[in-house]
């Protein structure tokens, strides 16, 4: 390479620039993703795996012992009544909050669907609770489903007085390990209020959803002699599945991990009806120095997520691809 | 487009009714805040108040204003620190793929999804270990960090949409990595500046757990002060529906700006873009 003839000098030194363009280029790529790569693994991977190893110590006080416990502190847990409990809870909490977020916000998309005047005066205020905070919500629904005030003294004329979220009844319940299996009452209540706040999510996918099916799919429909209701359940719902696969999986990730809502509107509650693992994880391991517990509590948030989580990461990248 | 079953006032009526429902909250917060303590009596909650007494919010304010303060300390710098690492590697992410870039984009995504509670006893080690617990800065580091998947998201699904033959162009005429970033990226992501911007400035302002767990006292944001001001011994309603609205007026004043650009973060955060 030193000795190059005169005559391909220029091509030779066009070639070297070209080379060494392309890797500074590729350098500064390195030096742009890097930071980033580098903060998720340790700050992600690496504390998750940090975590898990606390989960199998013996840290329960405020001096850490990393002495080996095996799985004692999850066996603990799954023999607790408080985290028996919890599991119930986030069950029956989970199932009510995406079936609700579903309906309300796929029927309200219909609705806004049938060129409506004032559509964007409505599509605006269905979604605004998105952009409050968990704990305003939570301060504000808690006095009105205050059992001697708000909403109640509207239902006080029908003879209806709920408990909302102090009745610690559970519904259908019967006995299984420590505790009642049933839904509990509290959560509808806790339940409302994140459907209120969360509603806007789903009317938002489901809105994107129905301006992507083209015009011409309904005309085309309506030309065979199909009526409004089997163009919408025949043909528009089917294609709107994926969406709500989309929006089952981001509200069931926000469902298992919920605290704040629950945290500022309710508190555990009595006898642990509205209690949730995101709460017991926070109050047992930094309010109760039981930092083994709750690296094993939040090990299982985390597993609970990542089941669905993963498989839907992974299928939506390839799908992509 | 009618639902020929259901008629246009039936339709309407629905949605009055559920947008009574959606408003109701708003407006017990808002009469509340401006009702004097005495007329709060569990019996009128919902009348209007007789007097406008403003007294409640002049209260919250100077409960909360430092709290305010802590908040827009710590949102404005973790908002544009996230937004330029998101910028950055999704960049690379879209426009200079190599093997096993999609492996690592999507491993950087399950980073978005995992509860904190995962990570937080290590987390708040390391804050202690190097100083930054229980500050503004330590908050920042935390949200810029685990912002960092949103973001680069966000970038990705933007910069991809942008067409590779600029690119190519570009390089042609000697633009280098940095001149195609800061000369074609930058300016044709303003718009996805605006939305990634936005969505960090909401989610942070909101956040609530890594805020009660990494700081304390005078050091917290707006949030853990409003969820103390309604732990306190004495509920003052009318204090606290005006706290909570003074803490609830930031994201609510961008979201009715610009709504629009909320509504297109909420719809990235569902990762398929």
């Amino acid at each position: 390479m030193e000795t190059v003839k005169p005559t391909n000098s220029q091509s030779v030194i066009q070639a070297t620039r070209k080379k060494k363009k392309l890797s500074s280029d590729h350098l500064m790529a390195l030096v742009f993703l890097l930071p980033s790569f580098i903060l998720i693994v340790i700050f992600v991977y690496g504390f998750i795996g940090w975590t898990g190893y606390v989960s199998l110590s013996n840290w329960n006080s405020l001096i850490p012992d990393f002495s080996f416990a095996g799985l004692k502190n999850y066996l603990y847990l799954f023999t607790d009544f408080r985290f028996q409990a919890d599991l119930r809870n986030t069950l029956f909490f989970t199932i009510l909050f995406i079936g609700l977020v579903i309906l309300l916000g796929l029927s309200l998309a219909i609705l806004l669907d049938q060129k409506i005047k004032g559509e964007s005066i409505f599509r605006n205020l269905f979604f605004f609770p998105m952009a409050l905070s968990f704990v305003v919500t939570g301060v504000v629904w808690q006095w009105l489903l205050n059992p001697s005030t708000g909403v109640n003294l509207f239902l006080k004329t029908f003879g209806i007085h709920p408990k909302w979220y102090t009745d610690t009844t559970i519904l259908a319940g019967f006995k299984w390990g420590q505790i009642e299996f049933g839904l509990p009452v509290a959560m509808i209540a806790v339940g409302i209020a994140a459907v209120w706040q969360m509603t806007g999510f789903s009317l938002a996918m489901y809105i994107a959803g129905l301006r992507g099916i083209p015009d011409e799919t309904r005309e085309a429909a309506r030309m065979d002699g199909a009526t409004e209701f089997q163009i919408y359940w025949k043909i528009i719902l089917p294609q709107l599945r994926p969406i709500t696969v989309s929006v089952i999986i981001i509200m069931a990730h926000i469902s298992l991990k919920i605290f704040d809502l629950i945290y500022s509107m309710t508190g555990p509650g009595a006898n642990f009806v509205t209690d949730v693992p995101g709460v017991y994880m926070f109050e047992t391991t930094f309010r109760g120095n039981y930092y083994a517990n709750g690296a094993a509590i939040a090990i299982i948030m985390l597993l609970s997520v990542a089941i669905f989580m993963v498989p839907y990461l992974i299928s939506s990248r390839k799908g992509e691809a | 487009m009618v639902l020929r079953s259901i008629s246009k006032p039936i339709i309407y009526l629905i949605l009055i009714g559920v947008s009574l429902f959606f408003l109701m909250p708003i407006y017990v917060l808002i009469i509340t805040s401006l009702k004097p303590l005495e007329e709060i009596t569990l019996a009128n909650m919902w009348k209007f108040p007789s007097v406008l007494d403003v007294s409640s919010y002049s209260e919250a304010f100077s409960k909360l204003a430092p709290n305010l303060m802590n908040s827009f300390y710590l949102v404005i710098p973790a908002t544009i620190l996230s937004s330029m690492l998101g910028a950055m590697s999704g960049y690379v992410l879209s426009k200079w793929k190599f093997k096993g870039s999609e492996i690592l984009f999507t491993l950087m995504l399950f980073g978005m999804f995992i509860p904190y509670q995962s990570i937080l006893i290590p987390l708040i080690q390391f804050l202690r270990e190097v100083g930054l617990y229980n500050t503004i800065p330590g908050l920042i580091l935390v949200h810029v960090v685990y912002g960092i998947p949103i973001a680069t998201l966000m970038f990705r699904n933007f910069y991809v949409n942008i067409p590779d033959e600029m690119i190519e162009s570009a390089k042609i005429d000697g633009a280098n990595f940095l001149g195609v970033f800061r000369h074609i990226m930058i300016p044709l992501s303003i718009s996805g500046f605006v939305v990634v911007a936005i969505w960090q400035f909401t989610n942070i302002w909101n956040e609530f757990l890594f805020a009660v767990t990494i700081t304390t006292s005078d050091q917290q944001p707006v949030m853990v002060a409003l969820q103390n001001l309604s732990g306190s011994q004495i509920v003052q309603w009318n204090v606290q529906m005006a706290g909570a609205l003074l803490a609830a007026l930031p994201t609510l004043i961008v979201y009715i700006l610009l709504g629009k650009y909320f509504v297109k973060g909420l719809l990235a955060g569902s990762v398929k873009g």
